[in-house]
């Protein structure tokens, strides 16, 4: 599994693009996450893609030919932070509430709705903290679930900003050779 | 200054240096038409979309500039696809412009509304819908930008009617590209530049595989004083031919499935590969795991994603392959490749007594005949433009180039149908050129359609059809790996003298090989097209041959006795 991080333009069409690549490339994609940054113009995209290094290499220099793509990373390798939100609904009765209780608490997840019949959890974490608390909800009876994907971020001075330059390109534009 | 989106357009191609357009009118781009025929740009009216596309293309490769194809919406853009995919496989910058139904009506789906961005997104480098009049220029000036940038490739700008119809403020200067900010990659490695330059001091048996790159970089003389310091021998891929002058005795000629047999033995041998502007196809080279096994590998590439694709490299060095190859030169120490090089000529062996040029005339007519003999009339000088198949690998070894973008040829699509249209883009890039279009009976069959545009357009090309009768390289394949067993490819064609009389275009059918020098000359001599057809040996093969997926030294070589026994011997 390979973590790539890309800055994208945000305007509509670039999810397809970047979504179109990974299938063209015959990369199947395990997560992907898209949220506006600071800037409203771009927007950051955590892949988490089922491939080697080799491959994650080929995604992440083919996405960064992409035009709309501002900056392409694979930051597998490196100190990172990754969360996965989840919301999971389960199925509580009067006997086993506060026995789900104990164990919202021991994962530090939250109950976010409470109806008679069910709960609403909301969990963030890693991955596997997130698949450990559905394995014990599970003989509760896990309802519903919708979970984010991942997002992840390099610790500490790793920054990977997005490049704010403009480019000098007018040097191409034209339809003559440019041969002297 | 206001001016609708279609007069924008015009006046955007016109200050861009754009001269031709190659097209097809319909209701979507029909504004755009009405403001070209009040503007300085030529329109060619080509007899199908994928003929335009494939103009285009042959005009950006004979220039080395931007070609650009249009067309309206619905069939007349899916038309394209096919030209389309065929530049982006052999990284050829082409602008392709369609007419799109009006914003209001998209998604709608809408009489000739078809959703082309979506289709082409994979074989474009990038595309667009434009809605807004005022996005025209802004938009086409980009549009040329990303075709020519970096690794060169087709870009598609989607043009609604009613952008075409409105009426903006036009200013060239508030218009100019204003592309997204990338990030600035410093792909220069030290260690790796170090590891290069000592891996091609040390080399033994070193040799270099010549891309298409070189000629898109325009690197051709400093690749010449590469190759002349170092003593490095040159293997070509099929689109680097021309890159490196045929003649040039450092020239080891072709690679790969039909590659000399010299050639490909050379590569197995060598001790360090320096691929330049190449990347590594599947038909250069052969069963990966058996490929150049002891050979260290440099690979200069100006495009990120294709190191380690197919190879895995001792050292890249991404980037422009003028620049990189200047960069390397001042530190190149020349050696004396004598010994390798005696060796490689040894690995000639009897290729020469094989080779078709060299057996006696019994009369019977063979397609490496008709090259070679064109490569003779015509000194070499000629721009070659051909279509994909047996007659394809016989040009590429039969036709000597000496000069760059002088065979104009699909290889990573291998599109059938390519040659005919885009000899006329070449001949409408170099209108002071003689091209020759070189086609088997099959591929001229696909856009044959195309010779009205010639007569229309008043040019004058020169037609070889290559004919056999058969679809040859199919047939090839079902002779060697099908036991013979020859279904669909035997080809019934239509009387291409009458047929090209039909026309108003002069032809000639050509049957023996004493005809062919008077049959050349005769049409070179015209001040217009003429259609020669060949009729070749049936069932002659292209030697050698590196079955898919063998190892490259695993050739099928011509036979000692190789004439085709026919019918007619009997």
């Amino acid at each position: 599994m390979q973590t790539l991080v890309a800055y994208v333009e945000n305007k509509p069409g670039v999810l397809n693009r970047v979504s179109s690549l990974a299938r063209r490339l015959a990369i199947n994609i395990d997560s992907l996450t898209v949220g506006p940054t600071e800037n409203e113009e771009i927007a950051r995209m955590t892949i988490v893609a089922h491939t080697d290094e080799r491959g994650a290499h080929r995604l992440e220099a083919s996405l960064e030919k992409l035009v709309d793509v501002l900056l392409a990373e694979n930051i597998s390798s490196r100190a990172l932070l990754e969360r996965d939100l989840a919301l999971i609904k389960v199925a509580a009765d009067q006997q086993n509430r506060p026995h789900l209780m104990e164990l919202i608490k021991v994962f530090r997840a939250r109950v976010v709705d409470v109806a008679p019949e069910s709960l609403i959890i909301e969990v963030s974490g890693t991955v596997d903290k997130i698949d450990g608390l559905l394995e014990v909800l599970r003989p509760f009876g896990v309802l519903e679930m919708a979970r984010t994907g991942r997002i992840s971020m390099t610790r500490g001075n790793d920054l990977l900003r997005p490049p704010l330059l403009e480019v000098e390109s007018s040097a191409l534009e034209s339809a003559g050779s440019g041969v002297k | 200054m206001k001016l609708t989106g279609a007069e924008i357009l015009c006046e955007t191609l016109t200050r861009l240096g754009v001269r031709e357009i190659f097209g097809y009118p319909g209701g979507a781009i029909l504004p755009v038409y009405d403001a070209l025929g009040k503007s300085k740009l030529h329109h060619v009216l080509v007899r199908h979309e994928q003929g335009a596309t494939h103009m285009a293309d042959g005009y950006a490769r004979a220039s080395g500039g931007v070609g650009v194809a249009m067309a309206t919406s619905g069939p007349g853009a899916t038309n394209m696809v096919t030209g389309i995919a065929t530049a982006m496989m052999d990284s050829s910058p082409v602008v392709c412009i369609t007419g799109q139904v009006s914003s209001k009506v998209l998604g709608s789906d809408a009489f000739q509304e078809i959703d082309i961005t979506g289709i082409t997104m994979p074989i474009t480098k990038h595309n667009v819908v434009v809605t807004q009049a005022g996005d025209v220029a802004r938009t086409i000036r980009e549009a040329f930008v990303i075709a020519r940038g970096g690794r060169p490739g087709p870009v598609l700008v989607d043009i609604t009617k009613d952008a075409q119809q409105a009426t903006t403020q036009f200013d060239w200067d508030a218009c100019a590209p204003k592309l997204p900010p990338k990030r600035i990659r410093n792909n220069h490695d030290q260690a790796e530049f170090d590891r290069a330059v000592e891996l091609l001091n040390t080399a033994k048996r070193p040799v270099i595989l010549a891309g298409r790159g070189i000629m898109l970089s325009n690197a051709m003389e400093a690749f010449e004083k590469f190759v002349r310091v170092g003593n490095f021998p040159v293997a070509m891929t099929l689109l680097g031919i021309g890159g490196f002058p045929a003649k040039d005795p450092l020239n080891l000629g072709m690679m790969g499935m039909h590659g000399e047999a010299w050639v490909n033995n050379a590569i197995q041998e060598a001790d360090l590969l320096i691929a330049v502007g190449m990347r590594f196809d599947d038909r250069v080279t052969g069963d990966l795991r058996t490929y150049a096994k002891n050979a260290r590998k440099i690979h200069i590439e100006i495009d990120r994603a294709e190191i380690n694709k197919n190879v895995k490299v001792d050292a890249a060095l991404i980037g422009d392959a003028r620049e990189m190859i200047e960069n390397l030169i001042p530190h190149i120490e020349t050696r004396d490749r004598s010994a390798w090089i005696r060796y490689i000529n040894e690995l000639k062996g009897d290729s020469a007594v094989r080779d078709i040029q060299s057996l006696p005339d019994t009369g019977h007519l063979y397609a490496a005949h008709v090259i070679n003999d064109l490569w003779k009339e015509t000194r070499g000088e000629a721009i070659v433009v051909t279509d994909v198949g047996q007659h394809q690998m016989w040009e590429a070894q039969y036709y000597h180039h000496d000069r760059p973008r002088t065979l104009i040829t699909s290889g990573g699509l291998g599109t059938m149908g390519f040659a005919l249209p885009a000899g006329i883009g070449a001949k409408f890039a170099k209108p002071d050129s003689e091209v020759w279009v070189v086609v088997g009976d099959g591929g001229f069959q696909m856009t044959m359609s195309e010779l009205a545009t010639i007569v229309q357009e008043k040019i004058n090309v020169k037609i070889a059809i290559i004919n056999n009768g058969y679809l040859g390289m199919v047939r090839q394949w079902q002779e060697f790996f099908y036991d013979k067993r020859y279904v669909a490819t035997p080809l019934v064609a239509p009387d291409f003298v009458a047929l090209a009389n039909a026309f108003g275009i002069r032809a000639e059918r050509i049957t023996k090989r004493t005809e062919v020098t008077p049959g050349i000359r005769g049409a070179r001599e015209a001040g217009e097209t003429v259609l020669l057809d060949f009729r070749v040996e049936q069932e002659d093969s292209v030697f050698p041959m590196v079955a898919a997926g063998a190892s490259l030294h695993d050739m099928i070589r011509r036979p000692h006795n190789p004439l085709v026994e026919t019918a007619s011997d009997a």
